[in-house]
């Protein structure tokens, strides 16, 4: 896979309608070469990852700005882990307080951007973890016939 | 001033700019080629008459309280009263948000404005399963008139005015508002504030919705016939460009698309046969104040002429009060940084300063610590301080519009004006703005605005001190932040559980029926059977979902 190929799923989940921070995200990411689907707001959280497993992509840009976060990504990796889809990375931006980070993370999101990180901090993280995984199929790949 | 004099002042100028100014920039360059405002208008060197537009004083400027109201809408403005402080508050119950309004009452605050949470924003009951780890986050939760009793409890409806930041449901809690004056014995005469009610921004910008456009017009038009006949001091809609700013347009697209906006309000109405002069002095508005300060300020000023100009010209208005455009201010959210959040509190200074230069009727500061959490009450009161100190330290309230005659900002009033003019003409002719609207013309702009605005800033075109300039290693916050109540949601549905055992639930089931059946019938208003269904204790959810079986619901095509 082209590291540059990374299929980003780009969704707002729950009631929140603050789309400014998603889409400008979402145009950064097409601009550097990936391959971004936007799911449209007040998505749930069974919508969201249906569509990532239907699209096939690499990962899921989760924006949250009405404080729901610490709901709805516990609620988004239990469905992926339920589908036998937790290959499917999580990441995630918007207003958080610094306690709710830590524990998010250590929950399985993969990073948490808060407001005013560069986009092109945002960009260069997606770029490397295309390039991780790319490296990690061609590992899978190493394993020989048969898997 | 005549064509002949300003003719000699450009030579001037020309002159100046060969010699003196030739022979400066030889020895120490300027900083840049070009400057520009926030939004991305060149700024010139040096303004002078010549740049101000030809034109009568009375017929550009003219006076406070007279036509075209560029000097503001009042002809004694803050040397009368200063501008309404109305700081915004809402989160967890409404006992909890009603401590809150007691607080900054104590503190000297002489409006009330409430903000509420998602769920009660987009429609749905704090037990539905959309709702779960959204009630009261945002703001309060509201599901019936019981909710409402703790929301003003203790507070005189009919002394202080309520301004409640509400959209889609705004209708049922203003049927609310209504039912709880009933039921205390304040006359409907004494009751001031505002709803937002403005559904058109909801699609443009905030996103918040519930049904299709044209029923969600005709409810705000319902809401507009019923105050404008009974609610005399009560503004029933509060035409809002903040969240189109916020969501990343420019100053001159937020102007244009919130008076496209009133328009398409007027239209809706007049289309009931109302007399323009019955209803249109309770439209109100409501702008940000951003960061460049001169720009700002101009587009205040430019805002009112306009909108003078379009109900006279346009909709043929007679009564100066329809021509005059109030509007609430509210510095902006998204202007505030999470690093060095201290810096907040001298941006919030200057936009309010912007505000009040500007004329605005009442003011909201943000809270130094918003890009981090809901702000704390310290926070809110050291935003109204400074609303205190800008009216009572400074002196800037003395005199009305003082910047008024400046070069530069009667320069930058007139392009504003001349922009603002030419995108109305621009959506008048791709059909007016509920065709905008459906063909996703402003959404579209905003998206690309708020793109070209992030890509300058990472460029270092616009300067965000402690982001792209004098970045420091992250200090801690220095002060606690607000924390949301884990035991909110539940309190908040047990007390809707209680409610529903108590109430006459088939007479519930018959309003609501009820309801659907005004809800048909196009041309009937569905206010009074709305506060009928109220007061008998049905809840927002059970109102909301009784017309989305009628009406559907608003689907976007997302684009980014």
């Amino acid at each position: 896979m082209d590291p540059q190929k990374v299929r980003v799923l780009m969704a707002k989940c729950g009631l929140d309608g603050h789309d400014r921070g998603v889409k400008v995200v979402a145009r950064a990411l097409r601009d550097a070469g990936m391959e971004v689907i936007y799911t449209g707001l007040h998505q749930t959280p069974e919508q969201v990852v249906n569509a990532a497993i239907q699209e096939d992509v690499d990962v899921i840009g989760l924006s949250i700005l009405s404080g729901a976060h610490m709901t709805i990504y516990p609620r988004i990796l239990a469905l992926l882990k339920e589908q036998d889809a937790d290959d499917i990375l999580v990441v995630g931006g918007g207003t958080l307080l610094p306690e709710d980070l830590a524990a998010l993370k250590a929950m399985g999101i993969a990073e948490l951007f808060l407001p005013d990180t560069p986009l092109q901090d945002i960009v260069r993280f997606f770029r490397e973890l295309g390039s991780r995984r790319q490296a990690g199929q061609a590992a899978d790949g190493a394993e020989g016939p048969g898997r | 001033m005549d064509k002949r004099e300003r003719e000699t002042i450009r030579q001037a100028k020309a002159d100046w700019e060969a010699e003196e100014l030739a022979a400066f920039q030889a020895r120490r360059p300027e900083r840049q080629e070009i400057f520009r405002t926030l939004s991305g208008h060149p700024v010139d060197r040096l303004y002078t008459p010549a740049e101000v537009e030809a034109g009568g004083y009375e017929e550009r400027l003219g006076f406070p309280g007279r036509y075209p109201f560029t000097r503001g809408p009042y002809p004694t403005m803050y040397r009368a009263q200063p501008w309404t402080m109305r700081q915004i508050a809402g989160f967890g119950t409404a006992g909890e948000t009603n401590r809150r309004f007691t607080y900054l009452i104590a503190q000297g605050q002489t409006g009330i404005s409430c903000d509420f949470d998602m769920p009660t924003l987009m429609g749905y009951d704090s037990d539905d399963p959309r709702s779960e780890g959204e009630v009261g986050r945002e703001g309060v939760a509201i599901d019936t008139l019981a909710d409402f009793e703790d929301l003003f409890e203790g507070i005189d409806l009919g002394e202080i005015s309520v301004s409640m930041t509400i959209n889609p449901t705004a209708w049922i809690l203003l049927a609310m508002y209504v039912a709880l004056a009933e039921q205390r014995g304040t006359p409907f005469t004494r009751l001031s504030g505002t709803i937002q009610n403005d559904i058109i921004k909801e699609y443009i910008a905030q996103k918040e919705w519930i049904f299709p456009v044209r029923p969600s017009m005709r409810i705000v038009r319902d809401t507009i016939v019923f105050g404008a006949r009974q609610l005399p001091r009560f503004n029933p809609v509060n035409v809002s460009g903040y969240h189109i700013r916020e969501a990343g347009a420019t100053a001159v697209q937020e102007a244009a698309f919130t008076l496209a906006a009133g328009i398409a309000y007027v239209e809706e109405v007049l289309k009931t046969g109302m007399d323009v002069d019955e209803f249109a002095l309770r439209l109100s508005f409501y702008f940000i104040s951003h960061s460049d300060f001169f720009e700002e300020i101009a587009k205040f000023r430019a805002a009112r002429r306009i909108w003078a100009r379009i109900m006279r010209q346009r909709f043929k208005a007679r009564r100066p009060e329809s021509m005059r455009l109030r509007f609430h201010c509210q510095t902006s959210g998204a202007s505030l940084t999470a690093v060095q959040p201290l810096n907040n509190v001298a941006r919030v200074a200057l936009q309010a300063l912007a505000a009040v230069l500007g004329g605005c009727q009442s003011l909201h500061t943000n809270g130094w610590d918003e890009a981090l959490a809901i702000p704390s009450e310290q926070a809110m009161t050291l935003a109204l301080r400074t609303q205190q100190i800008i009216a009572e330290e400074t002196g800037v309230t003395k005199s009305i519009d003082p910047l008024g005659g400046s070069y530069l900002i009667e320069a930058f009033t007139d392009r504003i004006e001349g922009e603002v003019t030419a995108c109305l003409a621009r959506i008048d002719s791709l059909g007016g703005t509920l065709a905008c609207i459906e063909r996703n013309f402003f959404q579209k702009e905003i998206a690309d605005a708020a793109y070209a605005y992030q890509v300058a800033k990472e460029h270092g075109d616009h300067v965000v001190i402690g982001v792209n300039k004098y970045r420091e290693e992250q200090l801690d916050i220095p002060f606690p932040l607000h924390r949301v109540h884990p035991e909110t949601e539940r309190r908040q549905i047990e007390r809707l559980t209680r409610v529903k055992a108590a109430r006459d639930t088939a007479r519930v089931h018959t309003l609501l029926s009820e309801l659907q059946d005004v809800a048909r019938h196009e041309g009937a208003n569905l206010m009074p059977i709305t506060i009928e269904a109220v007061k008998a204790h049905a809840s927002k959810g059970e109102i909301v979902k009784a017309l989305v079986d009628v009406w559907g619901r608003y689907a976007e095509t997302p684009i980014f």
